[in-house]
């Protein structure tokens, strides 16, 4: 009995909310009663986050003729799906397939690289972990801008400009630091006492990876996905810099081309801005707690 | 229960192993990508800050030519002013927003959860998506604000700083939500028996304990900060004139239009230098180094 419980640990939720926390904050005094000033508060600031939305998904809606001196705010009159038809009409789904392979190979780069260094960075003792973790931590801080131009001749030495692999190298390389910190903060979660039991178990530390480490950090590990996909997703230095061609272009870039080519069409251009956006929307309808629950971690008390 | 695991146990009498300890070289692929795509090229701009180059062939070497022009450069005085100054309202305007909604949100009332649901929403849309948006939002003849808010210094210089609020402060109020909701209830229990009201208990406990949250999402921020690129050169293009041209930009405009790719490098060994600078207070003052389960003593 104890052997199946150890090998197949269950995973601790950390991204849901326990429900001991949760009565935990019930029994908050200061919650309970009404807070009046941070209500007016938060009514104004989803006014900030909704208006820019509500006009942009509206604008989208209206004919292009008539957008021209219409207060964006005022509904159309008899919307149309013209503009999502024009920009579907004009190479949208190349953009989105690009930007998918992009997104998919930088996830599973990252998630091979980080897990093993992860793990290793928590458990292991040696100066050398050690300093990798370092290495890492320095690496948050690291701005893309400044290494853009030597990326550009070493992508150029490496015969690989203008292909979606000078995308997918650096941006894997650039989601890292941040993964490693998610992936840290939760395996530190794991007790020790697990490891000693598997250990007794006559474990591998390669079998405790797969079958400890990486069942009991699947909050971090979901979390991770969701980060890395979104800076792939939403990245345009490195497409900007490294690619040129339609062929490799993905959807950031091709937001951005869109401005010269669609010109004064803005409703057109707002529905471009729709589309990018109702894919990742999805992921977080579905996976909100998996990306809320491991960012919040990351900054500690 | 299955005996192949007993009969494994036998089979493995303790080692090194037995405490579960994996060897250090398990992190070597992913260092050596990282070193390869992400420290290596910081070296390389140094070097690249040396050479004259123009994107083909190879970069010639030329002394000090592009840091003598560097510093004789007006717009990178102005550009360093600018800059500089855009990371300190932007982080003011952030972390005061950040701040106080994160600690509402941290509250576990459904309404609070809902609103936060959706304050979450502009982080998911990429820099450029959210540049665009504002780009046609301030159109001086399709927006929702009349006037040329861009065509001035001060509009221009605003609006990159609200877009950029606007991006990132979903995101920096869930920090400080995650900060907020680990400190110890006692605490307010504490205060609350004493006698402390709500707006005393928020300036005595609340916010020194989110001191080691703070650090975390100001050094973000100001990092962030450096990456305003994408809203730059889609709402501004630098402009008007120069007045929003910051040190990224600056870069990108010597660098990939200009094709003075060693003085585009010399401006990126600025920004490497300030990175570093930054990085390194990341590491001292935040609880990141560490090692620590932040379940320990709960």
């Amino acid at each position: 009995m104890s052997h199946d419980t150890l090998r197949r640990p269950r995973p601790v939720k950390t991204t849901g909310r326990p429900s001991a926390a949760r009565t935990a904050g019930r029994r908050r005094h200061w919650t309970r009663r009404p807070n009046p000033l941070a209500g007016i508060g938060s009514v104004l600031w989803l006014a900030v986050v909704i208006v820019p939305i509500y006009a942009m998904i509206s604008s989208s809606l209206t004919h292009q003729d008539k957008a021209l001196g219409k207060n964006a705010l005022v509904p159309p009159t008899d919307p149309t799906f013209d503009n999502y038809n024009t920009v579907l009409h004009n190479g949208f789904g190349h953009l989105l397939l690009n930007t998918v392979i992009v997104a998919a190979a930088v996830v599973a780069i990252v998630l091979v690289l980080c897990i093993p260094l992860s793990y290793v960075a928590v458990r292991s003792r040696t100066f050398w972990s050690g300093a990798a973790f370092r290495l890492f931590l320095l690496g948050v801080a690291i701005p893309a801008q400044a290494v853009v131009v030597p990326l550009y001749l070493m992508i150029a030495k490496l015969n690989l400009y203008d292909s979606l692999l000078a995308v997918i190298l650096p941006t894997a390389a650039f989601a890292m630091p941040v993964s490693v910190l998610i992936l840290t903060g939760t395996l530190r979660d794991i007790s020790e006492e697990m490891y000693e039991a598997m250990a007794l178990d006559g474990a591998s530390t390669t079998r405790m990876l797969f079958q400890l480490v990486i069942p009991m950090t699947k909050g971090g590990i979901s979390t991770v996905v969701i980060y890395s996909s979104l800076q792939a997703w939403n990245g345009f230095l490195f497409p900007l810099i490294f690619t040129q061609s339609d062929g490799p272009r993905v959807l950031t870039l091709g937001l951005f081309n869109y401005v010269s080519q669609f010109g004064v069409n803005i409703p057109a251009l707002l529905a471009s801005v729709v589309l990018s956006g109702i894919p990742i929307f999805a992921v977080y309808l579905v996976a909100r707690r998996a990306l809320v629950g491991g960012l919040m971690g990351v900054g500690g008390k | 229960m299955s005996s192949s695991a007993t009969a494994r146990t036998k089979g493995r009498p303790g080692g090194g192993v037995r405490t579960g300890r994996p060897h250090a070289a398990w992190v070597l692929p992913g260092v050596l990508f990282f070193t390869f795509f992400a420290v290596a090229p910081m070296v390389l701009a140094l070097y690249l800050s040396f050479t004259k180059w123009n994107g083909l062939g190879d970069p010639q070497p030329v002394g000090l030519a592009n840091w003598q022009k560097l510093i004789h450069d007006p717009r990178l005085t102005q550009s360093l002013t600018v800059t500089v100054l855009l990371t300190v309202v932007s982080w003011a305007f952030q972390t005061v927003l950040s701040l106080l909604l994160g600690v509402w949100a941290a509250g576990r009332q459904r309404n609070r959860a809902v609103l936060s649901a959706i304050f979450f929403v502009p982080f998911l849309l990429s820099s450029t998506a959210i540049s665009l948006l504002f780009y046609a939002l301030l159109d001086p003849n399709f927006g929702i604000i009349h006037g040329d808010t861009l065509g001035t210094t001060s509009g221009a210089f605003l609006a990159i700083v609200f877009v950029g609020g606007w991006q990132f402060i979903p995101f920096h109020t869930l920090i400080y939500q995650g900060g907020a909701r680990q400190i110890p209830e006692v605490l307010y229990q504490a205060a609350a028996i004493d006698g402390a009201g709500r707006y005393r208990q928020f300036f005595s406990i609340t916010l020194p304990q989110l001191r080691n949250t703070a650090t975390t999402s100001s050094v973000l921020m100001i990092v962030g900060s450096l990456t305003y690129f994408e809203t730059v050169l889609i709402l501004t293009q630098g402009g008007p004139g120069t007045d929003t041209a910051i040190l990224p930009y600056l870069m990108y405009e010597s660098g990939f239009k200009s094709y003075d790719l060693g003085y585009a490098s010399a401006i990126a060994s600025f920004l490497v230098v300030a990175a570093t600078a930054l990085s390194l207070v990341l590491v001292k003052l935040s609880g990141f180094g560490n090692m620590r389960s932040t379940r320990e003593g709960m």
